[in-house]
């Protein structure tokens, strides 16, 4: 009886030994069948993602069709070079500084000079008297600081200045690679087309050359309203401003309070009351900060954020200050929430262990929570200001400028931001623009990259720091 | 060894000064050049109750621990034992739920007193936890630091005169002398555990609380372990915990046994059966349950 009840027990519970192999096979396979879906989830991430990228860099390379205005070759010829054998680049840079001279106003080259003399010894545009009175003038020109434009400078102004290239139409990177003729051909109906659109020129003035939109060139050129100079350096300048005043605000406030929240606080009616808030306040849209942002930074805070407090004179709120408070924010509950959570992810025998030997609340905290919690609360934190990067919406509020080419200078300049660039541009009509959106985003992406690399390098350093 | 017993037999009054329990230097040198049975102990619980929220973990517990002695605390698992060792230097405060009623004596000085500091207390009744826990810092720094942050006032030289001092006496330092700046981590179990006895040791407390410490070491870092605790008898006071009964009759001056039982509402709350000098308590134990448990017959 004893002996018989266990076998009886493995009968009656448990597969017989036929039963069990089927039902390994099924458990198995269905093993396999999930795997399978996890990854065609993946897949679908990675395409989705995929398409993304290659629609930006697609738009930020490729053909385009230029009408110049004046050709090179006539240029050359008018200063009696042979065309067929030289090309501007071969002429130094007396003889650039020539043609240049010989073509722009004498107030445009004025200009230039001013931003940056031709020659350590000569002027070129001003006479010298002049160019003594406005050197010691309140508010001297950059030019005066000395420098001198390089050979390659005063080759691209005269790119620019003389040669004068107007970009009809451009091609995407897939189709100038393995189409060409079909964009050519376009290019060629429209003229058939529309004649009266490109008079006085011709289709026999097309030139094709190949372009990239983004280049050294597009990130330190700034804004224009001719595409073929535009550049995105006043709004990468803003985006960086706007990155660390997002970031000197939101860190140590958004850290501080998680400590508190986590470390100290007492699970009181209060404190519960505060945290559900915050939990809520990370899902409020990102309009909603910028109305914030503009009712009170802009509008009530307008002495602080132009800095008329301190002496410095925006002429309203609509500065960096207020876009990078107003991202900051944003930015806070996520930071907050997110260091919550790494502070509470490091195990109580730590506190215990700190405590245990007479080191204060504090003390413990700082030396041996932080910093097994400052991976997880970085690892958050880039996440929240790389959406805040991103935010377009609360800095049209705020009064991101539409169109500035004047650098940013401080926290209480006007600004635009990559996103407001990127937005404005996609909703011009003309085609070149369009891949000047692609560039600027590109720009943006690369921005991202670096912060998250450098994110991710102050991460492992503290990582490596513990184990 | 001379040397590390030099370095730890540096007076606790070089420490920073005690605000609250002002007369308890004294008190206790005097208490240490004559040890006595009968009188007033270096900690004391009168009817001490611990509550985790509504659940009563013990109940009524009143004990004496001597100066200069090792008391075991015994009994079945879930008694309360942690709870009670936590409760003599308020680490139970750590848990939010936790509340202890009646008095636990320090030197004569209620540690619940309103006023009272816990950090002080800690500080003077050092714990060595029953899951070792050593800091993700480098072996040197997981000794080094408990000494900085109480104001450890002496040079480089003397920091790694202190922490090989401590290492030596939790019998690590071999194990460990060529890789001072390693993780606490990297070490095994048992040595992680010897890690956080030396840690406990090298801030130099009054009384060192410890909960199962030898309960991942092999029967040679036990022994070493309990030659340990035989050796800082002579200037201070131990609590242990364990479930080996050979190591509390080894070791242990008194021992306490603790039982648990279903209380009218049903909840399981520990309790004080006895505590008496430990040849006492295993040869000729007062209570029926005391003998039953240390001889086997429990449950
Ligand atoms: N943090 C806590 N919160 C709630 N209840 C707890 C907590 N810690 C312990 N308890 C309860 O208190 C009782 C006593 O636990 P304790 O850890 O003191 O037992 P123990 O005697 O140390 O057991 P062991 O020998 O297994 O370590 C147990 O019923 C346990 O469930
Ligand atoms: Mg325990």
């Amino acid at each position: 009886m004893t002996t018989t009840a266990p076998e009886k027990q493995t009968r009656d519970y448990f597969p017989t030994e036929d039963e069990y192999q089927k039902l390994l096979g099924r458990r198995t396979r269905f093993g396999h069948t999930v795997r399978l879906t996890l990854l065609l989830m993946l897949t679908i991430a990675v395409v989705g993602l995929g398409i993304l990228l290659y629609t930006i860099i697609d738009d930020s390379f490729g053909l385009v069709a230029v009408i110049n205005e004046n050709e090179p070759e006539d240029i050359l010829a008018a200063y009696g070079y042979d065309p067929a054998t030289t090309t501007l680049n071969d002429l130094n840079k007396e003889q650039l500084v020539e043609v240049l001279a010989g073509s722009v106003s004498s107030g445009v080259g004025r200009r230039l000079e001013r931003d940056q003399r031709f020659f350590e010894d000569r002027l070129v545009f001003e006479t010298q008297e002049k160019w003594d009175e406005v050197c010691a003038s309140d508010d001297p020109p950059a030019g005066c600081d000395g420098g001198v434009r390089s050979k390659g400078n005063v080759v691209d102004l005269v790119q620019e200045r003389v040669i004068r290239p107007d970009i009809v139409a451009a091609s995407g990177l897939t189709g100038s690679i393995l189409n060409p003729d079909r964009f050519k051909e376009k290019v060629q109906q429209d003229f058939v087309d529309n004649p009266d659109n490109y008079e006085p020129f011709t289709y026999e003035d097309v030139r094709y050359t190949w372009r990239a939109w983004f280049s050294w060139k597009f990130i330190t050129s700034p804004a224009s309203d001719r595409p073929e100079i535009a550049g995105v350096r006043t709004a990468v300048l803003g985006s960086i401003w706007l990155v660390i005043i997002t970031v000197l605000f939101a860190v140590p406030v958004g850290v501080g309070a998680a400590i508190y929240l986590e470390e100290f606080a007492r699970p009181n009616r209060i404190n519960d009351l505060i945290q559900t808030n915050i939990n809520n306040l990370a899902g409020v849209p990102s309009i909603i900060y910028g109305m914030l942002g503009l009712a009170v930074l802009v509008r009530i805070l307008e002495p602080i954020t132009s800095g008329s407090l301190f002496g410095e004179g925006a002429p309203n709120g609509r500065t960096i200050l207020s876009a990078g408070l107003t991202l900051g924010l944003l930015t806070l509950p996520v930071v907050i929430i997110s260091s919550q959570e790494a502070i509470r992810a490091v195990p109580n025998s730590l506190r215990q262990a700190g405590m245990g030997l007479g080191a204060t609340k504090w003390q413990t905290v700082r030396s041996q929570v932080l910093p097994v919690a400052i991976p997880g609360i970085l690892t958050g934190t880039i996440l929240a200001v790389a959406r805040a990067i991103g935010e377009t919406a609360p800095l049209i509020l705020v009064g991101a400028a539409g169109f500035i080419t004047v650098s940013p200078s401080g926290p209480f300049s006007q600004f635009t931001a990559l996103p407001i660039q990127i937005f404005q541009w996609t909703s011009l009509p003309q085609e070149e623009w369009r891949h000047l959106a692609a560039a600027a985003s590109l720009v943006l992406l690369v921005l991202l990259l670096t912060l998250n690399a450098a994110a991710v390098l102050l991460r492992n350093r503290y990582s490596r720091r513990l184990t | 060894m001379n040397d590390t017993t030099e370095t730890l037999s540096v007076d606790t009054a070089d420490m920073p000064p005690d605000p609250t329990l002002t007369a308890a230097p004294t008190a206790m040198k005097n208490a240490r050049e004559t040890p006595e049975e009968a009188g007033p102990g270096v900690i004391e619980t009168k009817n001490m109750d611990v509550f985790y929220g509504d659940f009563k973990a013990v109940a009524d517990v009143s004990m004496n621990f001597a100066f200069n002695e090792i008391s075991a605390l015994i009994g079945p698992s879930g008694c309360g034992k942690s709870t009670v060792l936590r409760s003599l230097n308020r680490m139970n405060d750590l848990i939010p739920t936790a509340r202890t009623d009646g008095e636990v004596l320090y030197h004569g000085a209620n540690i619940y007193a309103p006023g009272v500091d816990p950090v002080e207390i800690r500080r003077r009744i050092g714990m060595v936890f029953q899951k070792p826990n050593p800091f993700p810092k480098s072996i040197f720094d997981n000794i080094a630091w408990g000494a900085k942050i109480n104001g450890f006032k002496g040079s480089k030289a003397d920091m790694k005169d202190l922490v090989e001092g401590a290492l030596r006496q939790a019998a690590l330092w071999d194990e460990v002398k060529d890789k001072l700046n390693e993780s606490g981590l990297s070490l095994s179990g048992g040595q992680q555990q010897r890690l956080c006895i030396a840690r406990a040791v090298a801030t130099q407390p009054d009384v060192i609380l410890m909960d199962e410490p030898c309960s991942a070491l092999d029967p040679i870092a036990t022994l070493r372990i309990e030659e340990l605790m035989l050796e800082l008898k002579e200037n201070y006071s131990i609590i242990i915990v364990t479930h080996n009964m050979q190591q509390a009759a080894r070791v242990s001056d008194r021992t306490a046994f603790f039982n648990v039982e279903l209380d009218t509402k049903g909840q399981r709350t520990g309790y004080l059966v006895e505590f008496s000098p430990t040849d006492q308590l295993f040869t000729s134990p007062k209570e029926k349950a005391t003998e039953d448990y240390i001889t086997g017959r429990f449950g």
